[in-house]
């Protein structure tokens, strides 16, 4: 009975995962191949890869792009969560205005958002230096959009302000609450916002460009005009490196006792 | 279980508006040492907002809140050693059963050890022992709300506060689970504040009833005083079944279907209403009475039995079961009344 449920719906699958298989995989195998040939296109090198570290500008490019995913990740998170979390708690009213607020980044251009930053960016560079990793101010708003709603979506399957009064009611003050009652239980959330953000910044090459940074992306362009196999090899492994982090987040979120995959039911027993 | 003694509550005069609504208005209320007080009122009375404010997650527009004599008005909900159990389902979902209940208590810095044996101990007092490593989704909303009422009693808190906990579990346990806190709480002696709009909860529970409307204590009485001698025609028409049925006062004495009853205080003098309890009305066959039988509805028990008077009016009489196969629709019967004393209005 069983086989005879699952067999047709397994059939299906298959038909729609090989096709969607070759779709995703294709490309990437052809970046494989292609970082992997020798200029000569005779044989196999592994001189693309080994550039990745070896090549100074590409090394540091690599390591400012990491900085500024960690940057940004956490100003985001910083600037997201406890906004988030009191809006629910104790402004409600502002529950559209924040929305809005954070999603108006997909609606700006990168080339606008890079022209209206230059003044207050003379501030930052000011304060901080002229360094890369300053873009993870704009990268922190660049992905705002994207982190409200992984952590609104958290944020919505609990009853946030019952279980913070509860928590207040036996005497935790409100970083108590926060931290100790709330987070753990949109930790799926936070970490969805956290990778999609790393994402984010790993694969954003506009604004740097045009803001005259040399993030990974950038360096990957230049380096593509001279060097296609080591271009290809840095854009593969960013990729891979996405891949990656996504596959950490579905493991990670889908052992978490707050998203069970599959409950256990209720034990009615003897007491109710 | 545990020795320590209620203590005194006083809710003074307090007053809470939102906008142009007064959720609370001059409310007033004191609970003894010990003692169960149960709010009861429609929806929107304002028996919630008092709770929240005495529990410190609301703030009073005007009027004070003391604890065993100690001013708390403004103390935060954190400070004030009050354990609360939510209507909503409050179980911290990333914790089992065990370390929801000892969450309060690992605030407080209590040791691992005593902590786990509080938690285990509270847990035997609702009968969920051996649901201690579970987590809240693979229990009922009965027993969620009994690990509820465990985590909120583990903090020994001077007050207990229940914020309507039985309004989400289907009627069988909800009446399972009612008898059970009242059990745990003369247990523990935690003075307690339990806010209902099911008027045989909160009967059933209480030492005291408030009965609330519009942001105002009507009347706070023992139960069995509060469904026989309601102070006001609001608490005898939301306490109970009630005919209205024409009557008039004369001398403290109501005249109702011709039977002179003793009228409450706070009675008409004259003519007026009277509020007349199914359970007081008799029926008896007569074939020359003035009153029909136009319907018997069967509810275990008892029986009411629905009569038709000669204005079209109906009234319902409850009867014994028993008494009640007598009479079939379209009999002649002759009413009466019998029993309490009537609030005339």
């Amino acid at each position: 009975m069983s086989a005879a449920t699952t067999g047709p719906s397994g059939w299906k699958r298959a038909l729609l995962l090989v096709p969607f298989a070759i779709f995703f995989f294709l490309p990437l195998y052809a970046m494989a191949d292609f970082s992997t040939r020798t200029p000569t296109g005779q044989g196999r090198t592994l001189q693309g890869w080994r550039n990745l570290v070896a090549d100074d500008t590409l090394y540091s490019a690599i390591l400012i792009s990491l900085g500024l995913a960690v940057l940004t990740v956490a100003l985001m998170l910083l600037l997201l969560v406890p906004t988030m979390i009191w809006v629910r708690l104790r402004a409600p009213w502002a529950t559209r205005i924040i929305e809005f607020l954070c999603l108006l980044p997909l609606t700006i251009p990168a080339l606008v958002i890079v022209v209206g930053m230059r003044d207050v960016y003379l501030w930052v560079t000011w304060i901080f230096g002229d360094s890369a990793l300053t873009l993870a101010f704009v990268y922190t708003v660049l992905v705002l959009p994207y982190a409200y709603r992984a952590i609104d979506g958290s944020l919505s399957s609990i009853d946030v302000k019952t279980l913070s009064e509860a928590a207040r009611s036996l005497g935790a003050g409100w970083g108590t609450t926060i931290m100790r009652v709330v987070v753990p239980n949109i930790w799926s959330g936070i970490l969805s916002a956290a990778f999609i953000s790393i994402a984010v910044v790993l694969g954003e090459y506009t604004i740097a460009s045009l803001a005259g940074y040399q993030n990974l992306q950038v360096v990957i362009v230049a380096i593509g005009k001279a060097d296609g196999m080591t271009a290809v090899a840095a854009s593969l492994a960013t990729l891979l490196f996405g891949f990656v982090l996504l596959l950490v987040l579905s493991v990670v979120t889908g052992r978490r006792p707050d998203s069970p995959t599959a409950p256990e039911p209720a034990t009615e027993g003897s007491t109710p | 279980m545990s020795d320590r003694q209620g203590v005194s509550v006083d809710l003074n005069n307090l007053t809470r508006v939102y906008g142009s609504m007064r959720a609370l208005d001059g409310f007033t209320l004191q609970i003894e040492p010990g003692e169960m007080v149960a709010l009861l009122g429609p929806s929107g009375c304002g028996k919630t907002t008092a709770l929240r404010i005495l529990a410190g997650l609301d703030e009073p527009t005007s009027g004070s809140v003391s604890v065993a004599g100690k001013d708390l008005t403004s103390v935060p909900a954190n400070k004030r050693d009050m354990g609360m159990v939510f209507q909503a389902y409050s179980l911290f979902p990333h914790m089992t059963v065990r370390d929801n209940v000892a969450f309060g208590l690992k605030l407080r810095g209590v040791d691992t050890a005593k902590r786990r044996a509080r938690a285990d101990a509270m847990l035997e007092l609702v009968g969920l022992a051996v649901h201690a490593d579970k987590y809240a989704h693979q229990l009922s909303g009965g027993q969620q709300q009994r690990v509820a009422l465990a985590r909120a009693l583990a903090i020994e808190p001077s007050v207990l506060l229940l914020d309507e906990p039985l309004s989400a579990l289907d009627a069988k346990v909800r009446v399972q689970l009612r008898d059970e806190i009242r059990r745990v709480q003369l247990e523990v002696g935690t003075t307690t504040l339990f806010v209902t709009h099911d008027q045989e909860e909160a009967l059933a529970v209480a030492d005291r009833v408030g009965v609330m409307s519009q942001g105002k204590l009507e009347q706070l009485a023992p139960p069995a005083v509060l469904y026989a001698e309601p102070a006001t025609p609001f608490v005898a028409e939301f306490v109970g079944l009630n005919n209205k049925i024409p009557a008039a006062v004369v001398n403290g004495q109501a005249e109702v279907f011709g039977v002179r009853v003793p009228a409450l205080a706070g009675s008409v003098e004259g003519a007026g209403t009277a509020m007349v309890r199914p359970e007081t009305v008799t029926l008896t066959a007569d074939e020359h009475g003035t009153a029909t039988v136009a319907s018997v509805a069967f509810l275990g028990p008892i029986s009411r039995v629905h009569v038709t008077q000669p204005d079209g009016s109906i009234v319902t009489a409850q009867l014994a079961s028993s008494t009640a196969r007598a009479f079939a629709v379209g009999d002649r019967v002759r009413l009466g009344v019998e029993g309490a004393a009537l609030l005339v209005v």
